[in-house]
């Protein structure tokens, strides 16, 4: 989000096509009781909030408008974002109403529309703030308005950056909350006040991470299913992603897979318990990366684990045995020292960057499977959600924690992942904005 | 994942270095009757093990057919008795290690050695060509814990809780009588996670690729330092926060609603991926340390849990003596049950591999049929590797680490008395924790040297070459005590029992068997003049007088005429033998002469009298001036001759002696001949008697007995009797009943004469 680089579009100012200025097409459905708002209105079919979706949770026209003041007051004003701050990341999500009318347009602030304008019609933002468009969710409603909900993420480091834009845009004028969630509200929620005057309501993590996972996870319903597994997962060649249907999801393992993780054991939407976690997460992935290589970025760091060979640097239990440890069922292929090939100089010498990162990865993703495996095991849990920014684009680690799961637990458990990987925190930080709970 | 899966790494390559000279009879002895081979090969170092004979000294003594004086013969005859010797040295020895071992061979049998380890098959040629023995592999994980289940059974104060803070780093736990079922958590370069449920029944629960191999192979790439070693040098001086992503670079602080403190990790290496500048080696080697501790000891609990196991145990070359490591698996262990399982770490956990693997070989000779005892003559003991823990320590390279283990003749069991034998610390007073206490008997027992060494020449005056041995035995004690002075933990908790034992161990090993022989027969042999006159004036005086009298006699020992008037105003030990007479008395005895015949013998008639059995425990070998069991036979059959009344009680098969299978001054109730258990069983015995200062002041104190007890000494020595709050011969006088059995006298000590 930092602003010295090259934006597409620029700010406020600048031309745009007019795309996001377009009030919807769609009838104002704002009067609506949303579910999402008010989840015991009978008419309300959107989704509510954290719960099931029984149906299709976006626009609904058929609503009758009725417009009622009570409505509006419960409803926060615009702009209406959620976020999570993070130790690596700082992940955002911006709902843009598409159904403004022309009246509200025309009662609509400057500062509220420069904001809604440089949001929509960029997809980076400086040099390090990105928008996952293919994440963005159209057409949903929310609190009686239609909309598309965005995702947004920049590094933690450049939230100055942001703050400094905040400033300018007069975000504060806005008398706007924002809800925010993960470790940096409270961290940098001084920063906020004294760099932005504004005033953050800070929220639990892990609350709003299982409130955005069981909303998200209601309100898809059109594209690639939210929630998928990787069929056969121990042959590489048959191993396909297949969408899951997360029906009667309870109990489930969530594994939060950010800098660290966190694996909670969630029994219902208010009922859940922080299991144990790792200082071995993406972070550490990344971190070590970083050292061995030279790299800089997770995209990079990635890139070059597709390309490197993990066995060249592990020590396998066929290094070892000659093949299985037979007399404790260990397969030959088995990683007996992750980095054990490291011990040797000669070994030391003839490894490639890429290598060291594809052991790196196969290190961290192998060990958060086997804490999850054994939480599992002691919470007797069979269904495990993994999460988290580590997992973006990074097939290689949900394949292999797939591979693990099932093969150590002889077919036991079953690991599944989510679209919306990083961003349920954030989500669960707007819910609280939209429905206090 | 793994388990011991060594490291064969480029830092311990086993070139032959053929210039090593090693000090061999120091190191490889007895080998001229060794039988059974052993060798276990890890990465960096090997571990040999072998059985043989030793033939020593022992003190004998035999009646004479003639009443008169001398009343006993005392010869020192030669007898062979079993020994384990473990030896651990670096690979690079190997080669030389061989050569002298084939070139000392005498007469073994042996066509085979067993061997395991990851370095068994590299070295298997060279063995063979060598020794032209057969390598005989065996499974690592099997030698693994049959070795860890011998130490624990065979070694009180193996296992120890590692606290770096405390006064004494080492705590040492008492030796659980059901040693299973435990986890052993094994770290060589991956992890094996092993359930051990019986002897034969253990199970490899699970594991991990991210161990010591891990450390080693990213810690060498992260800060281009080679050696394992030096890795965990530079980790131990390292800051990991500058590192680590900690939760308060998070929160800002602590994550309050979880409860997680701002300086826990949340994310290890999670600085490094923004830092702009690099990070010293120090602080890399940290994390990482921090990093791969902290998993394991998550990845063990979690085990734990899972199998409702509270014992774990830690082992690998990751473990092995470094400070550093143990206090980060300990600390990780803490954090992750919240306290409620501890890290175990083992002293003799380098050798279980070897000790495995030669108890496999030794299968014939049902080596789990004895017990036995460590030799704390010929053992190194624990040595921290960590130089400032360790400033006396040679350099590690070229350091040769023993461990001997001595087959006692008798099996020990627990006295079946005991109130709670898990609980069972026969130890008053614990050295390694009480530094004043440590420094004075460690004074104590160095100004004491020049003593024994002459009383042990003394005993052997017709033998010229005696004053080089004791000059030897000299040295090898007073380095025995300046290695304490350093590591107070090296074999045990520090104690005033493992003073004198390790002083007996000492002097058996440079062949004085029974310094004070020669002083106990002429002390006997004075005393039996007294006997017949002692208890004609015990039966003059009226019942009440005659019960003052005789606890007066026992307490006395050697301090016969000490004042009466004082004991009779500060104890009342009529009571002792008021009421119902008891089924079976238990009498540990002390010394020799005096004390015996004229303190002990006197109270056993009474007891007989009273129609109350009596068993007479004595040590099976001999220890400073005690009486010994083969003594004790000898002066029993005398006093009888002369005493209607003992010489009914034999006859009866109402006096019984036993030995206690201990050739210590002091007690350990857990370690005890089964013949003597079985007694006291059979008997019903209702009331143990512990008399004097090494079994019922410096041990057993605090013991605590399902029947009526008496501890009775008299404190000679001031530092102690100050220590308790008493005088010079201050008097210990320790009546104790049972909860829930009626009592008769309560009085604790010490009882100051006025």
């Amino acid at each position: 989000m930092a602003h010295n680089g090259h934006q597409r579009g620029g700010d406020d100012d600048d031309a745009i096509d007019g795309d996001d200025e377009t009030p919807t097409k769609q009838p104002r459905s704002d009067d609506e009781l949303p579910a999402s708002c008010r989840r015991s209105e009978p008419d309300g079919e959107a989704a509510a909030a954290g719960g099931r979706a029984p149906s299709d949770g976006r626009t609904s026209n058929s609503t009758a408008r009725r417009r009622s003041d009570s409505v509006k007051k419960t409803r926060p004003p615009f702009p209406w974002f959620g976020m999570d701050i993070g130790g690596t990341l700082v992940k955002l999500v911006y709902f843009e109403p598409k159904d403004i009318t022309a009246e509200e347009e025309q009662e609509e602030v400057e500062n509220l529309k420069s904001i809604r304008r440089y949001l929509t019609s960029n997809t980076a933002y400086g040099t390090t703030g990105i928008r996952d468009v293919h994440l963005e969710l159209q057409d949903l409603t929310l609190c009686g308005r239609t909309g598309t909900l965005h995702f947004i993420r920049f590094p933690t480091h450049d939230l100055p950056a942001f703050l400094q834009m905040g400033r300018s845009k007069h975000f504060s004028s806005l008398h706007t909350t924002l809800c925010a969630t993960g470790g940096g509200a409270y961290k940098f929620e001084s920063d906020f006040r004294t760099m932005a005057d504004l005033q953050l309501h800070k929220l639990d993590e892990l609350d709003c991470l299982i409130r955005g996972v069981l909303y998200i996870d209601s309100v898809v319903s059109r594209g690639p299913s939210e929630c998928y597994y990787f069929e056969n997962p121990t042959d590489p060649d048959r191993c396909v992603q297949r969408p899951y249907t997360l029906e009667n999801p309870y109990p489930l393992l969530l594994v939060n897979i950010g800098s660290g993780v966190s694996i909670l054991a969630v029994y219902s939407e208010n009922n859940y318990k922080r299991v144990t976690g790792t200082s071995l997460g993406g972070g550490t992935f990344l971190g070590l990366c970083c050292l061995l290589t030279g790299c800089s970025t997770f995209e990079e760091a990635l890139e070059m684990a597709s390309q490197g060979e993990s066995t060249r640097v592990d020590k396998l239990v066929r290094d070892i045995y000659g093949g299985d440890y037979e007399r404790f069922g260990l397969p030959g292929w088995a990683v007996a020292s992750s980095f054990g090939n490291m011990m040797s100089k000669e070994k030391r010498e003839s490894v490639s960057k890429a290598d060291l990162a594809r052991a790196t990865l196969v290190t961290i993703t192998n060990n958060i499977g086997s804490i999850t495996r054994m939480c599992a095991l002691n919470e007797n849990i069979e269904r495990v959600v993994f999460v988290g920014n580590f997992l973006r684009v990074n097939t290689l680690s949900m394949k292999l924690l797939a591979y693990a799961m099932d093969y150590w637990s002889k077919g036991q458990l079953k690991a599944l992942f989510l679209q919306h990987e990083g961003y349920f925190g954030a989500v669960g930080a707007l819910l609280e904005l939209l429905h206090p709970s | 994942m793994a388990e011991c899966g060594r490291a064969d790494s480029s830092s311990t390559t086993h070139t032959m270095d053929k210039s090593i000279t090693l000090p061999p009879d120091e190191i490889f002895r007895n080998l001229e009757n060794a039988k059974r081979f052993a060798i276990d090969i890890g990465g960096s170092l090997t571990k040999l093990a072998y059985y043989s004979t030793v033939q020593h000294k022992v003190a004998k003594v035999r009646s004479f057919d003639h009443l008169g004086d001398p009343l006993y013969e005392i010869s020192e005859q030669e007898e062979v008795t079993a020994r384990l010797h473990f030896i651990k040295f670096e690979n690079a020895y190997i080669e030389t290690c061989l050569d002298f071992i084939r070139d000392h061979l005498v007469n073994t049998g042996t066509k085979v050695i067993k061997a395991t380890g990851g370095g068994a098959h590299k070295f298997k040629e060279l063995i063979e060509r060598k020794l032209g023995l057969k390598v005989d592999k065996e499974d690592e994980m099997t030698c693994l814990i049959r070795g860890c289940n011998f130490v624990l059974r065979n070694i009180p104060h193996e296992a120890f809780v590692y606290a770096k803070h405390a006064d004494s780093e080492f705590r040492f736990q008492t030796t659980h009588p059901d040693i299973f079922p435990y986890l052993l958590v094994n770290i060589g370069s991956g992890v094996s996670i092993v359930k051990v449920e019986s002897e034969d029944k253990f199970e490899r629960i699970g594991g991990s690729s991210i161990g010591g191999g891990t450390f080693w192979g990213l810690g060498a790439l992260l800060t281009k330092t080679k050696r394992f070693d030096e890795l965990l040098q530079l980790a131990s001086k390292g800051q990991h926060a500058s590192v680590d992503m900690l939760v308060r670079d998070i929160y800002g602080g602590s994550y309050g609603s979880l409860g997680l403190t701002g300086d826990l990790i949340a994310s290890s290496f999670g600085k490094s991926a923004t830092a702009d500048k690099g990070f010293s080696k120090e602080d890399m080697a940290k994390s990482l340390l921090h990093m791969i501790s902290n998993d394991i000891g998550q990845l063990a609990c979690l085990y734990a849990k899972l199998h409702n196991l509270s014992r774990v145990y830690f082992g690998g070359f990751f473990i092995r003596g470094h400070p550093v490591t143990m206090h980060t698996i300990t600390y990780s262990i803490n954090f992750f049950t919240k306290g409620e399982v501890q890290a175990l770490f083992l002293r003799h956990e380098g050798y279980l591999g070897a000790i495995g693997a030669f108890l496999k070989g030794a299968e014939e000779d049902n080596p789990n049929q004895y017990s036995w005892g460590e030799n704390y003559a010929g053992s190194s003991g624990l040595m921290s590797v960590s130089p400032e823990m360790n400033p006396m320590q040679r350099a590690r390279s070229g350091t040769f680490d023993m461990l001997e283990m001595d087959r006692l003749e008798r099996q020990l069991v627990n006295l079946p008395l005991l109130q709670d034998p898990s609980s069972y610390i026969p130890d008053t007073m614990d050295l390694t924790e009480d530094a004043l206490a440590r420094e004075y008997w460690l004074s104590c027992f160095e100004e004491a040297l020049d003593g024994v060494v002459k009383r042990a020449v003394a005993s052997q005056p017709d033998i010229p070459e005696a004053i080089e041995r004791s000059e030897k035995f000299r040295q090898k004690y007073r380095h025995k005590l300046q290695t304490l002075r350093q590591q107070p933990f090296a074999y045990g908790s520090l104690t005033v029992r493992s003073l004198l034992d390790t002083r007996e161990h000492c002097l058996n090993e440079f062949n004085f068997p029974d310094p004070y022989s020669k002083i106990k027969q002429r002390e006997n042999d004075m005393a039996l003049r007294y006997y017949q006159k002692a208890v004609k004036s015990l039966e003059q005086l009226s019942w009440e007088q005659r019960q003052f009298a005789l606890v007066r006699g026992v307490l006395a020992g050697n301090v016969f005429d000490w004042g009466a008037k004082a004991v009779s105003d500060s104890l009342r030990p009529a009571l002792l033998l008021q009421g119902p007479p008891h089924k079976c008395a238990l009498f540990f005895v002390d010394n020799s002469g005096v004390d015996i015949i004229l303190g002990v013998m006197p109270f056993v008639r009474e007891l007989l009298s009273r129609g109350t059995e009596v068993v007479l425990a004595s040590n099976s070998g001999p220890a400073l001036n005690d009486v010994t069991n083969g003594e004790l036979q000898i002066l029993t059959e005398r006093i009888a001759a002369m005493d209607p009344v003992i010489q009914a009680g034999l006859r009866d098969d109402r006096l019984t002696l036993v030995q206690s299978g201990s050739s210590s001054p002091c007690l350990d109730l857990s370690r005890l001949d089964k013949v003597l258990a079985m007694v006291v069983r059979e008997r019903q015995t209702d009331l143990v008697i512990i008399e004097g200062m090494g079994r019922a002041l410096h041990t057993n104190y605090y013991a605590r007995l399902s029947c009526e007890s008496l501890k009775t000494a008299v404190i000679k020595n001031s530092w102690l009797a100050e220590r308790l709050g008493g005088k010079l011969f201050s008097v210990v006088f320790k009546y104790e009943v049972p909860p829930g059995k009626p009592s008769q006298e309560d009085s604790s000590a010490p009882s100051t004469p006025s």
